[in-house]
């Protein structure tokens, strides 16, 4: 096996006009933050709000965020993205469709990249909302209506205050996941990370340079996403609720 | 723009079906069944009291579940003609076709995952049950052939299925590769007709229902194998 390794390519200017390879490889890093915090975002409140909706006391409000739950997370995400890119714009009236298109390169593509793993991820979240508040004592919410509160106050002041505590930790695996499914955003052309690796691969033939850097800065960020997570599960913790820190041991 | 038609689903269905379809479950059912054997490996090496053992698991399953498919998926595109002529003794890197590129691919990604779910269900086995099968005088092979692992699958048949459904929807992302899996094919015939719209929805209503029927299947089944203690 015979590879010319060559770890200065990333120091070689790069043909697509941020510099050097290097450039390439940063500018990749800040679409993949700023895909998956928003997607993030967005996702954390549509679950919530879905997640909530499944544990109402209303058969049809059920109904609907089941609904959701059940498409966004039966249709592959490659598949969503290609909806929101190629299919909406043409089912949208003809003008809006046409406005759609014409938005910049990268915010093309951006745009509907986000959304889709937005809502992508927002039914998986909506499920971890739904069985952490399922896993609360019943007395919890009991308590709340005993104690005079409205529905809406139960949920903000006992019941999401505990569940999201409870959650903590598959939502960082969800956060986790974000960060890496924001990669499919580059089949409609967004160059984040992987696809700035798979550019410098293609200009410089550096394969394994690029993939490992690549592959450095997916497992920083990880890091970074885990600590991040675990220093806030530790603010968050109510004193003298173990169980409720997830992680404390 | 004209109206939609689609009749191009009806006048393609065959292709989309037998090249497509077929193309991904294929996939599919490699993957994992080569996941579940090689995920299975991992995860006995994981438990394994042999330090360099689980230390080399276990790195090699963090490092996998940190990075993208579709990262994965380049690496082992790029990687395993190199790795394929050092195995072979070859100098030149040897030509692998698409479709085993990414059963190689997608196997040795799901094994990360699935070693994690095996672990798990390893796990959930009361630690009773192996000290019986050692004080019966089995060996370490028969204590886990026998006994263990057969316990360990009941328990975690229900997530290793709801992987496997994942898998089938990551099958899509060959789609990077140019192959011409379900996906692949509903693109395929939507760019030579001008009928992407068409060809998409079909295709994002195709996978919803394979998929929703199949989990809906996967908690019926959880329902019947789940023991009741």
């Amino acid at each position: 096996m015979n590879y010319p390794w060559n770890w200065a390519v990333f120091l070689q200017p790069s043909p697509d006009g941020t510099g050097t390879y290097l450039g390439t490889l940063v500018s990749g890093l800040a679409w993949t933050v700023m895909v998956a915090l928003s997607a993030w975002a967005l996702a954390l409140v549509l679950g919530i709000i879905v997640g909530v909706a499944r544990t109402l006391p209303n058969r049809s409000i059920v109904r609907l965020a089941t609904a959701w739950v059940d498409v966004f997370r039966n249709v592959p995400l490659l598949v969503q993205i290609f909806l929101w890119y190629f299919v909406v714009p043409e089912l949208l009236p003809a003008s809006m469709g046409t406005a759609l298109k014409q938005i910049q390169p990268p915010w093309g593509a951006f745009l509907p990249a986000t959304l889709g793993l937005a809502l992508f991820t927002s039914a998986r979240v909506a499920e971890q909302v739904r069985a952490g508040i399922q896993s609360l004592a019943r007395g919890q919410q009991q308590a709340a209506t005993a104690l005079g509160m409205t529905l809406p106050q139960t949920y903000r002041f006992v019941l999401l205050p505990m569940a999201l505590r409870i959650i903590m930790p598959p939502l960082t695996s969800e956060f986790l996941n974000a960060v890496k499914n924001s990669s499919v955003a580059l089949t409609v052309g967004l160059v984040e990370v992987t696809a700035a690796a798979r550019a410098i691969q293609e200009y410089s033939f550096q394969v394994f340079e690029a993939f490992t850097a690549a592959t450095i800065i997916y497992v920083v960020l990880n890091l970074a996403v885990v600590l991040l997570m675990r220093r806030l599960e530790k603010r968050l913790a109510v004193p003298g609720l173990a169980w409720a820190a997830g992680a404390g041991h | 723009m004209d109206g939609l038609d689609f009749g191009v689903v009806a006048r393609n269905l065959r292709y989309l079906l037998s090249e497509g379809l077929v193309f991904s479950l294929t996939l599919t059912a490699l993957a994992a069944a080569g996941g579940a054997a090689l995920g299975t490996v991992l995860a006995l090496m994981r438990l394994s009291s042999q330090r360099w053992l689980s230390v080399a698991a276990a790195a090699y399953v963090n490092l996998i579940r940190a990075v993208p498919l579709l990262l994965v998926i380049f690496w082992f595109y790029f990687l395993v003609p190199y790795v394929g002529a050092w195995a072979l003794g070859r100098n030149e890197p040897i030509k692998v076709g698409a479709f085993w590129s990414s059963v190689i691919t997608f196997t040795m990604f799901e094994a990360a995952y699935f070693a994690e779910i095996v672990r798990a269900g390893i796990r959930s086995v009361p630690p009773g049950q192996t000290q019986a099968g050692y004080a019966l005088g089995m060996r370490y092979r028969q204590v886990m052939a026998l006994v263990v692992l057969p316990q360990a699958l009941r328990n975690m048949l229900p997530v290793l299925l709801s992987q496997t459904i994942v898998l089938f929807q990551d099958t899509s992302l060959v789609y990077v590769l140019s192959i011409t899996d379900f996906l692949g094919a509903a693109t395929k015939i939507g760019q030579r007709d001008g009928r992407l719209v068409e060809m998409y929805v079909f295709a994002a209503i195709a996978y919803f229902l394979i998929c929703y029927a199949l989990s809906w299947q996967v908690r019926r089944l959880q329902s019947r194998v789940a023991i009741v203690r």
